[in-house]
């Protein structure tokens, strides 16, 4: 009986367990660790943050699932990873801490013989001075306790704009090197949309602060499109929707500092701006969880599996080039990591190669440019390899059967501009594949017929009916294996 | 004679394409955005078919 370990029980963690758990039954052990009591379908918690959905409208309890299934759940974060064992231990290990309230504070090791590093990132608010709830300067809609954090404030703000004030609300990324464009462009329209239905739109200036160099870029260097008898940029339609919706745009910034009511940033030509606000929905970046590893003489080889940044490093090919040298064949396809052949990482836990958007630095040296996306369809595309790789190597085979490349693969972004299912729109925006591959696709990197966008009631359902099912799916409630991952 | 209402100088907002009222009324067109559902459906299907190893 093989034992895999599964850090993490977000949208690609809880993938690999699902399949695994389809594919191994009972007859070998699965165990999940995650420091949070619930999974969290995490593109709804837009929704969320302007009130249109509870908490428990987008999260489910894990340990419930887990028990009803027989897999080990263990409400814990992971410190540490022992690859060849210790001094008192043969086996590979993870050292846990229990977040569960019970147990909090307990470590434990967890033996394994295949891992997967499904970590996510850490929301790093540290990286902006004054950014975040905690510091309480700026909300965000990251979880579902933020979003309905985000949510609170945003109430206060229609209750003042309700009494007559004029108020701005500033939405976008609070760092230049964020990513997630997607999730406050969809947020920005979303409270847009409740402002109008408040009747107190006239009062709001909205604007919209991002580290892209122009709007859709979403740090997938943007995409072309069909349309209208052109093949246009994405950045037409982004540009379009916002003066359809009287919304300002600040983009090539790096936010630096936020202030109760001043945000300050600089812009990619090297020049420093002050922004004031009053309520400020700001996505921070990303980095890995801050896990470690040692051999087994209990040497630091943290640098050795992970990147600087946090994220583990995998089949990439890290080699420093310069931009015009990057390729898609530098992304991964098997997510294992170098010299651990029972070690994956997947989701936003692995270290991409490079930047997908085209790397710039301000006049000040100041990074300013997106880093790349590796949530939502993506994820559970690598998730699947990895989880086939793995029932197959623990049913004899040398190497990993499967790949996932986000060079080989598309992504789908529905993104809500207001909830209603007879007036409600959405855009709705497709890429194949996520990492522009300009040597398959020499002018535009990609497929043109499988990379569109359009904005419709239409989007506004498949956003409805994504979020029920997937959560049905993830709830692995009868029939769960028919749906599309 | 129309009343003259810009004369700003040039804005972020002055360039950007604007929808029509036939697209805009397209966009939430029950009939239009069920055919547009379908279409949405089936390039999803074949985005993710081609993603899947």
């Amino acid at each position: 009986m093989a034992r895999i370990v599964i850090l993490g029980a977000g949208i690609s963690g809880h993938t690999v367990a699902r399949y695994l758990h389809r594919w191994l039954g009972r007859q070998h052990e699965i165990v999940v660790v995650s420091p949070n009591a619930k999974w969290n379908w995490i593109p709804s918690n837009i929704w969320v943050g302007v009130g249109q959905m509870t908490e428990d409208d987008v999260t489910f309890e894990l340990a419930k699932l887990y028990s009803r299934i027989g897999v080990d759940f263990r409400q814990a974060r992971a410190l540490s990873i022992h690859p060849e064992g210790s001094a008192d231990s043969a086996s590979p290990f993870v050292t846990i801490e229990y977040t569960l309230p019970a147990k909090a504070g307990q470590t434990d090791t967890v033996a394994y013989d295949y891992l997967v590093n499904a970590t996510g990132p850490k929301l790093n608010f540290g990286a902006t001075e004054g950014l975040g709830p905690d510091a309480g300067n700026t909300v965000s809609v990251c979880t579902a306790t933020h979003a309905l954090h985000a949510n609170e404030k945003l109430q206060e703000v229609i209750a003042a704009l309700k009494a007559g004030a004029k108020k701005t609300l500033v939405v976008g990324t609070g760092h230049g090197t964020c990513t997630c464009q997607g999730a406050a462009f969809e947020y920005i329209y979303n409270v847009d949309h409740v402002l109008r239905e408040a009747g107190v739109r006239d009062n709001a200036r909205i604007v919209w602060i991002s580290n892209e160099y122009e709007l859709g870029d979403f740090g997938m260097g943007g995409v072309h499109i069909r349309r209208g008898g052109y093949i246009t940029n994405g950045k037409t339609f982004a540009e379009s929707l916002m003066v359809e919706r009287g919304i300002e745009w600040i983009t090539r910034a790096h936010v630096k500092k936020v202030e109760p009511g001043r945000i300050h940033y600089e812009l990619l030509d090297g020049t420093f701006h002050e922004q004031e606000f009053d309520f400020a929905m700001l996505i921070p970046p990303f980095a890995g969880v801050g896990l470690k590893a040692f051999d087994k003489a209990g040497e630091d080889i943290t640098a050795k599996m992970f990147a600087p940044s946090g994220f583990m490093r995998v089949d990439a090919d890290y080699t420093a080039r310069p931009y015009a040298e990057w390729s898609a064949a530098d992304w991964p396809n098997t997510y294992q990591t170098p010299g651990y052949r029972n070690i994956f990482a997947v989701g936003i836990a692995f270290a991409p190669p490079h930047l997908i958007s085209k790397p710039m630095q301000s006049a000040n040296g100041t990074p300013i440019n997106p880093a790349p996306p590796r949530t939502g369809m993506p994820s559970a595309a690598m998730a699947i390899a990895v989880a086939k790789s793995i029932r197959d190597m623990i049913n004899g085979a040398d190497k990993p059967t499967h790949t996932a490349s986000m060079a080989k693969m598309g992504a789908a972004c529905v993104a809500s501009t207001g909830s209603h299912l007879l007036h409600g729109t959405a855009v709705t925006m497709t890429v194949f594949p996520v990492v522009p591959d300009y040597e398959k696709y020499p002018e535009y990197g990609r497929d043109i017929h499988l990379t569109f966008g359009e904005i419709g009631l239409a989007g506004h359902w498949m956003k409805s009916m994504l979020h029920y099912t997937f959560i049905y799916q993830a709830k692995m409630l009868p029939g769960w294996k028919l749906l599309p991952d | 004679m129309s009343k003259v209402i810009n004369r700003d100088p040039y804005e972020q907002a002055f360039y950007p394409p604007r929808p029509t009222w036939f697209t805009r009324y397209m966009r939430t067109s029950l009939l239009w955005q069920f055919v547009r559902f379908i279409a949405i459906n089936v390039k999803m299907l074949k985005l993710m078919a081609r993603s899947h190893d």
